[in-house]
């Protein structure tokens, strides 16, 4: 029996909540402030004949081919924000839903419901991965392409109320070309926040109580405790080993594209501050992200996450309710 | 189908427990516990809390480890419980039907993940109740999710019902119901039912076999049918009290100005003579094997 598409969907029916509703919130905040600074610079404009910014109707005499294929660029940028905005939003639906995962059933006991049924600890923590990995980021990513896609009517509408056509700057956009190279990124960000799915998922087996605590808070005493005795001269872990780095990889990786940093070449801090929307768009394309793959920190940390789960699995089969 | 040994199970025996132990830090929770448990069976499993039912009921759904050796259905539950839950189900008591789901979504899962389920019986049990596919478990009463949760599982064609407590907190008109629907639509020869609870006297007309247990020991295996020809309950005036007395009384008690006897394995002609016999209730039974237990 192929139960592994119902586990799937008993996550989503929990977390709904936090899948679905937390991604369309935040684009509907985006949209509504979109809709909000459309409706100031109308009546901002009508009421005292004020040019707010710029004027839409003296921009349509003097616009070149050009100036539309800056805007397409433009827009590239702005389904990369959409897309990128709810990902924050992920970061802390997902990192409390580990952390929760294999706890709060035991907290309130329904693990013993679960357990009377014929599903192995494999599959539930397989189920519980793959829903942090791909399920959760492709709800999100559905929903911010919607909501692009909105956004886009919103826009056109707009500029025709002014007799602009916006079509020819949506032509000169790649809605289609990031989409995929958007979706594209969604395994690399998956096999990249491994270490952080089991770092937290094992605690969340492990512990009887307070897996935050845990898990957050006992790397960061044992990162303490290790500089401190090497500041009294004992025996220590030498920062060669980057210990602040594999502690960022073991709670922060399951933050979406949380592997672009200026290591990979993929953007740079400077670059983000001031975009160069061309540049930008350009470090999406898969055959740069996917170099990510060659990095020994990429499958270092797949290793290792899929050791936690292991240990995750392992404790599951033991660790059954909490207060025994 | 099994790799344990079976040369000494017989076809009916569906639990075999062998020397069980099981200790929490310094308490023994099961002290070399042996017993068989026989297909189409009710047992009650009793005991005063702390007693070990609850563990020994763990074992048996592969929910704790343990020493010794115990075969459920020919499985070791330690390692291969997904498989035991085709066969077996189990109600704890009524607070472990997740919150959150709705009455439709526990209906889904359950028929996608468990082969032997039908929903179509389930739904049936359920238009017998106030319950609607949209409710949450959380927005149910005790006694609803009691139902809800009976309904899934009897709606489960297994051969093992394992009841922890299943009616706890509920008023006497739930628990009624309770065993009324267990017995009347659920238990056939071919199925084997294990409770324990404290509300003993309301199990006690359904169970075919009782099991005592007391400080992770079995004191007490045995069919009803044994018990009734094994203790008896004798009403004694006050003159010929310390007749039986002499008789040495498991327990006695005082009721109208008349003492009650406990007797285990006593002749029943000499009790005969000394008042009238009865069979005494698991209650009263219960009680005079546990004296002491919390002292």
């Amino acid at each position: 029996m192929n139960t592994l598409p119902l586990l799937l969907k008993r996550e989503y029916w929990e977390h709904r909540g936090g899948f679905l509703w937390t991604p369309v919130w935040i684009t509907g905040v985006i949209l509504f402030l979109t809709v909000a600074g459309m409706i100031t610079a109308e009546v901002l404009r009508s009421h005292a004949q004020v040019q707010v910014g710029f004027s839409l109707d003296s921009l349509r005499n003097d616009i070149s081919a050009k100036d539309f294929a800056a805007a397409g660029n433009g827009l590239d940028m702005v389904q990369l924000v959409f897309s990128a905005i709810p990902c924050i939003g992920l970061f802390f639906v997902l990192f409390f839903y580990l952390l929760g995962a294999l706890y709060d059933d035991r907290r309130d006991r329904s693990v013993l419901f679960w357990k009377s049924l014929p599903v192995s600890d494999t599959s539930t923590i397989t189920s519980k991965a793959l829903v942090a990995m791909l399920l959760a980021p492709l709800i999100a990513f559905a929903v911010s392409t919607l909501a692009y896609l909105v956004f886009l009517v919103l826009v056109s509408v707009w500029t025709a109320m002014h007799g602009l056509n916006v079509l020819p700057a949506i032509a000169a956009s790649h809605p289609f070309g990031m989409f995929w190279r958007l979706l594209l990124t969604i395994p690399v960000d998956a096999l990249w926040a491994l270490p952080t799915i089991g770092w937290l998922m094992f605690w969340s087996a492990y512990v009887r109580s307070k897996p935050f605590l845990w898990a957050v808070m006992l790397p960061f005493a044992a990162l303490f405790a290790n500089w401190w005795f090497g500041v009294l001269g004992g025996p220590h872990i030498s920062s060669d080993l980057r210990l602040a780095e594999i502690l960022a990889r073991l709670l922060l990786s399951v933050m979406p594209g949380s592997w672009m940093n200026g290591k990979f070449g993929v953007g740079s801090p400077k670059g983000w501050v001031n975009p160069d929307s061309e540049q930008v768009v350009g470090s999406f394309d898969p055959s740069h992200v996917y170099s990510v793959l060659a990095t020994p920190d990429l499958w270092i940390g797949v290793v290792a996450g899929l050791a936690l789960l292991g240990g995750a699995i392992w404790l599951r089969g033991r660790r059954i309710e909490t207060n025994v | 189908m099994s790799v344990m040994d079976m040369s000494t199970t017989t076809t009916s025996t569906i639990i075999r427990a062998r020397n069980l132990s099981k200790r929490y830090d310094a308490t023994k929770a099961l002290d070399n516990v042996s017993f068989d448990i026989e297909a189409g069976r009710i047992i009650g499993l009793i005991g005063p809390n702390g007693a070990g039912k609850t563990t020994a009921l763990k074992a048996i759904l592969g929910l704790t480890d343990f020493e010794g050796e115990l075969s459920v259905l020919g499985l070791d539950p330690r390692t291969h419980r997904p498989a035991l839950m085709e066969q077996v189900c189990f109600i704890a008591d009524v607070a472990v039907l997740p919150r959150w789901i709705r009455v439709r979504e526990a209906i889904e899962f359950v028929s996608g993940v468990h082969p032997r389920f039908s929903r179509q019986k389930c739904e049936a049990f359920l238009t017998h109740t106030k319950i609607a596919p949209g409710m949450r478990v959380r927005e149910l009463s005790k006694g609803m999710i009691v139902q809800l949760h009976l309904a899934l599982v009897m709606a489960i064609d297994a051969k093992l019902l394992v009841l922890d407590e299943p009616t706890l907190g509920l008023d006497i008109l739930y628990r009624k119901s309770f065993y009324e629907s267990l017995l009347a639509d659920y238990f056939d020869e071919n199925k084997t039912i294990i409770v324990t609870t404290h509300q003993v006297e309301e199990v006690e007309h359904i169970l075919t076999d009782l099991m005592f247990i007391r400080d992770g020991r079995i004191v007490l295996d045995a069919t009803m049918d044994q018990v009734g020809e094994r203790y008896a309950e004798v009403m004694v005036n006050p003159d010929k009290a310390d007749d039986a007395r002499a008789l040495k009384p498991l327990s006695e008690r005082q009721i109208f100005g008349k003492s009650i006897f406990l007797f285990d394995g006593a002749d029943r002609v000499r009790l005969a003579a000394l008042g009238e016999l009865h069979k005494p209730s698991v209650a009263d039974l219960f009680v005079a094997t546990m004296k002491g237990t919390y002292a």
